[in-house]
C-alpha cells in the first residue's frame, strides 16, 4: 500500500509575488519559536512561561524598550555590513573580530592617548568613529585579500580572525591597560562617551535611565547609506552581478578581486564602527566579553532581512530584544538556539521561493 | 542497411508517451518502434523532445502515460537501473562518464560486482577481451579525463555492452566528432547490429541518417511528424519540413564586400588552460573590416582558450592587439573600450546572470556609461527604458524587462546577449557557436545579425563546430588542432574533406 | 619541554581533529560540504556527557555522541540534498543551530563528573623499543580508534567499489545517476556518516581526552580546524592525519612553552610576561590560516582532488555536472 499523495516541486515559471519573502522571514521565526518552545517542553521547562517572562523583558517598558534598541544597534551596524558582504556571495562571518578589532582602535585613541583628552568631544569621538571604522576595515582587508588573491574560503579564515581578534584584545586589557590587574581597561574619560537620552534627563526627567545613545543614529544613517550603494550605485550594480555570476561580472570587465577586497574591507568598517559605538556607548571602557556575539547574530540579521538594508533594522530590534530576554531567563543557551533555528529555517524556506511546492496525488501508473 | 524482412519481431514498442514538464508538453503521445537488428533514426530540432522520449526508454523519467514493451513484454521503469536490466544501453549525448576514474572504473560504475574490494586488474582483462569482440580500443587503465572524445565515446559504448544491453541508444553521437573520426563510429554500428545489436540513432543530420539508418521517426514540439519511415530518397527540404513545420532557406544571403582595414592583429599568441597546460600554441592571424575569420575544428582543441586570450579574460603570451592598441594581458575592460563585443559560449555561465532581470543583464557592457550612468550612479529609469528599446528591436520574448534571466529559453538568452554586444556597433565581434542548441528559426536570425554586422564593417572571428556554417558565413577559414592554427583557406575554395583531415591532425597545409 | 611529552599528546588530542577531517572528508567526497562540523562535535560532545552521566555507562554515552552528530547532520542533507538549498549558508546555520541546542540540552552539566571511555596499553605492540612507548602505551582507547580509522578509510575510498560509488557521485552526479547508483541515497549516507564521525569527535572530547562539559569552549574552533585540514589535506585521509597529529602536538607545545624559564639558553619571554601568552594562543588559528592558503595553492596548481560536484546540488536533468 502506498501513500496516495506525494509533495511535489515545480520550479517555477513566473515571478516570486512581492510578499512571499516576508511571510517565509515571518514564518521561519514563528516556527523557530514553536520547535524551541517544544525542545524546550522535552527537556522539561515550560515555554509559556517562558516566552511570556520573554516579552515582558523586553517590550515590557520604556527602559527595557531602550535596552533592546541598545543591543540592536550593533546588530544593524554588523547586519548591514553581512549584507553587503552576502550580496556579492562573500560569506563575512568575521565580524566579531572586526567588532573588537574596531573596539580596540577605537580604544586606543584615549587609552594611548592619541590626541590630549581636554580636547572636544566632537573631535575625540569623530576620531575614535573613524578609528574603528578603519580598524575594521584593516581586520576586514585579511579574508578580503586572502581571497582575492589565493582562493581562500573566507568563511574559515574570517572565523580563525574572530579567535585571533579576542586572543589580540586579551593581550591589551590584561596586559597593558589593565585596569588594576581586573581584564579591563580604566573607564574612559566622560570625553569619550556617546551622548545618551539620560543626559538629557536633567530637562526631561522622562529620559531618566534610557541608554540609548547615539550609535542607534550610525546604524540609521549606514542603513540609508547601504541601500542607495546597493540599489542605486555603479559599484551596488557590480557587486550584484559578481554576487550572482562572477563569470559574467569578469566578461562586463569589473575587476572581482578589488571588489572582493572592497566589499570585505566596508563590511568590515561596518563592524568596526559597532565596536566603537559599543565602547563608547555602552561599557565605556575596553574589555572582555564586549560583545554577546554580536558577529554571529548579524549573520543571521541579515539572511532574514533577505540582505534588504532597511528590513535589517526592525529584525535587529527582533534580535535585540532576543539577547536581552536571553540574558535573563534559563536555560541561557535558549536565545542561541532560537536564533540558529531561526536562520537554518529561513534557509530551508527558500526552496518555496524557488520551487512551487504542491501535494499532488501518486499516479494511477505508479500505484500499479 | 541492413534491409530487414517485415515481419523481423519488434525489440521496442513505446506507444503514446505522455511526459509533461513545468509549461510544456515534451512528449505529446508519441510512438515509437525499434525491430531487433535494426538501426532506426530519431531526428527532430532542440527541445523536440528527442532526449526526453529516449531518457523514458533509458529510466531517467517516467512517464505520464503510455506503454513500453521490451521484446514484447510490458515493462516499466522506475529507475536507469530497470533499464539497464531489460537490456537498454544509453550513450549520452553529454558523456556520463567520471574524468577521475579510469576506464575500467567507469565501466564497473553500478554494477554489483566486484563484491566489495575493487580487483582492477582481473577486470582490465575483461574489458580487454570485450574491446576486442566489437573492435572498440581504448586503454582500460587509462584515467577518462586522459583520453579524446571519440574514445570517450567507445568508453560509453563498451559501458553499455558490459551490462549485456541489446539496445542501445545514441544521443547525438556525431555531433561532438570529426568527420573521419564519425565514418569511424559508423562502422562500429554496423559491427553492433550485425553482432543482433539493435540502435537508436539520434541526429540532426541527413547524410548521416541516411548512409545508416534503415528507418527514421521525426518529432517536432513533441509530437511525431513521421513514424518509421525510409529515409532512402527523401530529400533535405522535406526532412527540414518535417523537423520544422514549414519550408527552411538553407542559405542565408550574403553580398560580396572587400574588406577594409586591419582590425584584429594577433601575434604569436599562446595561452594555458585552467590546469596550466599549454592551450593554444603561436597563433597569429589578422581579421579586417567587414570579414568574417571562422576557425573550425573539434571541442577542446584550445578554442575556448583562444577566446578567451582574445577578449582579454585569460593571461597570454605574444600580443593582441584591436585597431592597433594593445589589449593582451591588460583588463577585459580595455578590450571592451577598445569596440569588442564578445558573444561567449556558455550563454548562462557567462553571457548572463541568471537572477538579475533582463535589464540588469542588457546593461552589463554600458553601466558605466552615458546616459545609463552619470559619476557614482545609475540612473534606472534610463536603463530601463534602453532595455526596453532593445527588447522591441531584437524581439527578446519575455513578459517584462524585469524579468529574470533565467525564465528565458536558450534562444532568447542568445538573442539577449546579440543585443546587449551589438547595438553599441562594434569594431569586433568574437562569437563562439552562437547558434548552438537554438531552433532552426534562431539560427537564421543569428546568422542574418552576423552578416548584417560584416556589412557595416565589423570584423568578426567565428569560432563554430558546425562546419556548414562556417563555410557558409566566414570569408576566409581556419583550422585549430591542439592549440595550433593548422591551415588556413579562403571559405569559398575550402574542401570539406581536407578540413576534416586537418581537424583531426591528419594534414596540415603550411607543412 | 619534552619530545615525547608533546608526541604523545599530538596524537592524544589530533585524535578529536582526525575523526572530525576524516567524516568530513567523506561527506566532502559525496559532494557534500558541511560546515556544521563545530556544532555538530559540540552536539556530541554534549550528548556524549550528558548520556554517560544519566546512565553512569561511557560506552552509552559514546553511542549518544555519534547518533547526535549524526542525526543533526541529517538537518543539514535534507536542506542542501533535497532542497537545494546553499551548502555553505546551510553549513553555517548548522554550527549556530548545534551550538544552540548542545547550549540548552546542555544546561546544567558544567562541573560534573562522567565515567569515560578507558586508557589502555596495547599488549605486545607497547613492548616495541621507543615506538611502544610513544605510540601504543597508556592511551585512551579511542586514539588507536583513530589509529585504525586511518587506513581503512583510506582504503575503503579508493579501493573498494562503496568507496568508488562515492567519488563517482561526488565527481559526476550525472553519470553515477545514469547507472543507478542512488545520488541522494549516497550524499545521505556520507553527510550521516561525517555527522557521526564528527559526533564521536566531540565525544572523544567530553568523555574520553579532556573530560567535562565547558559549554561551547568544549570544541573551542576545532571543527574549523577539522575543515581546513580536509582542504589542506586535498581529500585525502593521511594527509589529513598528520595535520590533525600536528595540530595536536602544536597545542602541547604552546602549552609546555610556557614553563620553563630558559629555553636553549635564552630567556623565555613567555615565562616572564605571561600576557604573551595570548599570542601564542592564537598560533594554531594563524597556521590554520596559513595551511588554508596553501592548500588553495595547492588546489589551483593541481584541480584534481577537489571533488568536482562539491557544494552543487544535484537535479536530474539538469545540464551540467
Amino acid at each position: 500500500m502506498k501513500f496516495p499523495y506525494k509533495i511535489k516541486f515545480e520550479s517555477r515559471t513566473n515571478d516570486v509575488p512581492k510578499w512571499l519573502p516576508l511571510a517565509t522571514s515571518l514564518g521561519a521565526v514563528v516556527v523557530a519559536f514553536i520547535i524551541s518552545g517544544i525542545v524546550l517542553w522535552l527537556i522539561g521547562g515550560n515555554p509559556f512561561q517562558v516566552y511570556r517572562y520573554f516579552f515582558t523583558a523586553s517590550f515590557g517598558s520604556w527602559g527595557a524598550f531602550s535596552d533592546i534598541l541598545v543591543k540592536a544597534t550593533p546588530l544593524i551596524l554588523i547586519g548591514l555590513g553581512c549584507s553587503v558582504a552576502f550580496k556579492m556571495n562573500i560569506l563575512n562571518i568575521g565580524a566579531e573580530g572586526q567588532f573588537y578589532i574596531g573596539a580596540f582602535f577605537a580604544s586606543m585613541v584615549v587609552l594611548v592617548p592619541i590626541i590630549p583628552l581636554d580636547s572636544p568631544k566632537w573631535l575625540v569621538l569623530t576620531l575614535m568613529a573613524l578609528m574603528g571604522i578603519l580598524g575594521g576595515a584593516l581586520y576586514g582587508f585579511i579574508p578580503g585579500f586572502l581571497k582575492a588573491v589565493f582562493n581562500v574560503n573566507e568563511i574559515i579564515t574570517t572565523l580563525m580572525l574572530n579567535y585571533i581578534a579576542i586572543f589580540w584584545n586579551n593581550y591589551w586589557i590584561f596586559g597593558k591597560y589593565s585596569d588594576a590587574g581586573f581584564q579591563m581597561t580604566p573607564t574612559f574619560d566622560k570625553v569619550a562617551w556617546l551622548p545618551r537620552l539620560a543626559d538629557l534627563a536633567k530637562d526631561y526627567p522622562f529620559f531618566s535611565g534610557i541608554t540609548l545613545h547615539l550609535g542607534v543614529v550610525f546604524g540609521l544613517v549606514a542603513a540609508v547609506l547601504i541601500w542607495v550603494i546597493l540599489k542605486r550605485s555603479r559599484w551596488g550594480y557590480e557587486i550584484a552581478l559578481i554576487g550572482d555570476n562572477p563569470k559574467a561580472a569578469n566578461y562586463a570587465g569589473i575587476n572581482i578581486k578589488k571588489n572582493i577586497i572592497l566589499v570585505m574591507m566596508l563590511s568590515g568598517a561596518l563592524a568596526g564602527l559597532a565596536g566603537m559605538s559599543e565602547v563608547t556607548g555602552v561599557v565605556h571602557r575596553l574589555q572582555e566579553r564586549i560583545s554577546t556575539n554580536y558577529g554571529f547574530s548579524g549573520v543571521i540579521v541579515a539572511w532574514l532581512a533577505k540582505l534588504n538594508p532597511f528590513a535589517v533594522i526592525p529584525v535587529a530590534i527582533l534580535f535585540g530584544a532576543l539577547i536581552v530576554a536571553g540574558r535573563e531567563i534559563q536555560p541561557s543557551g535558549l536565545s542561541f538556539m532560537i536564533q540558529g533555528t531561526i536562520l537554518f529555517l529561513v534557509i530551508s524556506s527558500d526552496v518555496f521561493l524557488r520551487y512551487k511546492v504542491r501535494i499532488v496525488r501518486t499516479h494511477q501508473e505508479e500505484m500499479a | 542497411m541492413t534491409n530487414l524482412p517485415e515481419n523481423t519481431p519488434y525489440a521496442v514498442e513505446m506507444q503514446d508517451i505522455v511526459i509533461r514538464f513545468p509549461g510544456v508538453l515534451a512528449n505529446d503521445h508519441v510512438n515509437f518502434t525499434l525491430r531487433k537488428g535494426e538501426i532506426h533514426a530519431l531526428l527532430g530540432e532542440n527541445g523536440a523532445g528527442k532526449s526526453t522520449l529516449m531518457n523514458v526508454l533509458s529510466g531517467m523519467y517516467q512517464p505520464e502515460s503510455g506503454t513500453i514493451r521490451i521484446n514484447g513484454e510490458p515493462v516499466s521503469f522506475r529507475s536507469p537501473k530497470g533499464a539497464i536490466a531489460s537490456g537498454i544501453g544509453m550513450v549520452h549525448q553529454h558523456f556520463m562518464l567520471v574524468p577521475t576514474l579510469t576506464v575500467t572504473e567507469n565501466i564497473l560504475l553500478g554494477l554489483n560486482e566486484p563484491k566489495f574490494i575493487m580487483k582492477l586488474a582481473t577486470y582490465d582483462k575483461k574489458i580487454q577481451k570485450l574491446q576486442e569482440t566489437f573492435g572498440l580500443k581504448v586503454d582500460p587503465t587509462a584515467k577518462i579525463w586522459q583520453l579524446s572524445v571519440g574514445e570517450q565515446q567507445r568508453v560509453e559504448i563498451l559501458k553499455t555492452l558490459y551490462r549485456g544491453a541489446e539496445i542501445l541508444i545514441l544521443d547525438e553521437p556525431t555531433a561532438v566528432l570529426a568527420p573521419q573520426e564519425i565514418d569511424e563510429l559508423m562502422e562500429t554500428m554496423r559491427t553492433l547490429v550485425s553482432q543482433g545489436k539493435s540502435i537508436i540513432f539520434i541526429s540532426h543530420k541527413l547524410n548521416e541518417v541516411q548512409a545508416v539508418a534503415d528507418r527514421l521517426t521525426v518529432l517536432r514540439k513533441g509530437k511525431a511528424t513521421a513514424e518509421g519511415i525510409d529515409p532512402q530518397g527523401l530529400t533535405r527540404t522535406q526532412l527540414a519540413e518535417l523537423m520544422v513545420g514549414r519550408k527552411v532557406i538553407f542559405q542565408v544571403e550574403k553580398v560580396e564586400r572587400e574588406p577594409g582595414e586591419v582590425v584584429l592583429e594577433v601575434e604569436n599568441l599562446s595561452t594555458t588552460n585552467n590546469r596550466g597546460l599549454p592551450a593554444v600554441r603561436n597563433v597569429s592571424f589578422q581579421i579586417q573590416e567587414g570579414e568574417i575569420f571562422g576557425i573550425a575544428g573539434i571541442a577542446g582543441n584550445g578554442q575556448s582558450e583562444l577566446v578567451e586570450a582574445v577578449t582579454g579574460l585569460r593571461p597570454i603570451e605574444g600580443s593582441v592587439r584591436i585597431n592597433g592598441t594593445e589589449v593582451g594581458n591588460c583588463s577585459p575592460q580595455k578590450s571592451i573600450r577598445c569596440g569588442l563585443a564578445h558573444i561567449p559560449e556558455d550563454r548562462t555561465g557567462m553571457g548572463t546572470a541568471p537572477n538579475l532581470s533582463i535589464t540588469k543583464n542588457i546593461i552589463m557592457k554600458n553601466y558605466a556609461q552615458d546616459p545609463i550612468s552619470n559619476g557614482w550612479r545609475i540612473d534606472y529609469l534610463a536603463a530601463h527604458d534602453h532595455a526596453a528599446e532593445l527588447k522591441e528591436v531584437y524581439d527578446i520574448q519575455a513578459p517584462t524587462v524585469e524579468t529574470m534571466a533565467r525564465k528565458l529559453s536558450g534562444g532568447n538568452l542568445q538573442k539577449l546577449i546579440l543585443a546587449r554586444e551589438i547595438s553599441g556597433d562594434p569594431k569586433l565581434i568574437v562569437a563562439m557557436q552562437p547558434t548552438r542548441g537554438l531552433d532552426v528559426g534562431a539560427i537564421e536570425g543569428i546568422q542574418r545579425l552576423l552578416l548584417e554586422q560584416r556589412q557595416k564593417g565589423a570584423a568578426i572571428l567565428l569560432i563554430s563546430e558546425e562546419l556548414e556554417e562556417l563555410l557558409m558565413l566566414s570569408d576566409r577559414i581556419a583550422v585549430i588542432f591542439d592549440g595550433e592554427l593548422v591551415g588556413e583557406m579562403a571559405a569559398s575554395q575550402a574542401d570539406l574533406n581536407q578540413i576534416g583531415m586537418m581537424m583531426t591532425g591528419a594534414l596540415r597545409s603550411d607543412g | 619541554m619534552n619530545l615525547e611529552v608533546i608526541l604523545r599528546a599530538g596524537l592524544s588530542t589530533g585524535t578529536i581533529l582526525i575523526f572530525a577531517a576524516i567524516g568530513e572528508i567523506f561527506a566532502e567526497r559525496s559532494g557534500v560540504m558541511n560546515l556544521g562540523v563545530e556544532g555538530m562535535m559540540l552536539i556530541g560532545a554534549m550528548a556524549a556527557f550528558k548520556v554517560s552521566y544519566v546512565t553512569q555507562n561511557a560506552w552509552l554515552g559514546l553511542l549518544a555522541g555519534i547518533l547526535a552528530g549524526g542525526i543533526l547532520s541529517l538537518a543539514h542533507g535534507l536542506v542542501v540534498i533535497s532542497l537545494q538549498a546553499d551548502q555553505t549558508v546551510s553549513g553555517l546555520s548548522l554550527t549556530f543551530l548545534g551550538t544552540g541546542l548542545a547550549l540548552v540540552i546542555g544546561e546544567g552539566l558544567t562541573g560534573l563528573n562522567t565515567p569515560t571511555i578507558p586508557t589502555v596499553t596495547l599488549p605486545l605492540l607497547s613492548k616495541i623499543p621507543f615506538i611502544g612507548l610513544i605510540f601504543f602505551t597508556d592511551f585512551n582507547l579511542l586514539v588507536y580508534v583513530g589509529y585504525l580509522l586511518i587506513p581503512l578509510s583510506w582504503y575503503f575510498i579508493f579501493k573498494t567499489r562503496p568507496g568508488m560509488h562515492l567519488r563517482a557521485v561526488g565527481e559526476k552526479p550525472s553519470a553515477a545517476d545514469s547507472l543507478g547508483i542512488s545520488v541522494y541515497g549516497t550524499r545521505y549516507l556520507y553527510t550521516f556518516i561525517g555527522g557521526c564521525l564528527a559526533g564521536l569527535a566531540g565525544a572523544t572530547i567530553s568523555i574520553a581526552i579532556s573530560p567535562g562539559w565547558y559549554s561551547n569552549l568544549t570544541t573551542s574552533g576545532q571543527g574549523w580546524i577539522a575543515i581546513a585540514l580536509v582542504i589542506f589535506a586535498r581529500w585525502n585521509p593521511y594527509t589529513a592525519a598528520l595535520g590533525g597529529y600536528f595540530f595536536g602536538m602544536l597545542r602541547r607545545f604552546t602549552l609546555d612553552l610556557q614553563g620553563p624559564a630558559m629555553i636553549l639558553g635564552l630567556r623565555n619571554p613567555f615565562f616572564y610576561d605571561h600576557n604573551l601568552v595570548f599570542f601564542l594562543q592564537m598560533v594554531p588559528f594563524a597556521l590554520t590560516i596559513v595551511a588554508l592558503v596553501w592548500g588553495s595553492g595547492a588546489a589551483r596548481r593541481n584541480r584534481r582532488g577537489t571533488p568536482a560536484a562539491l557544494g552543487i546540488p544535484y537535479v536530474r536533468g539538469e545540464r551540467g555536472l
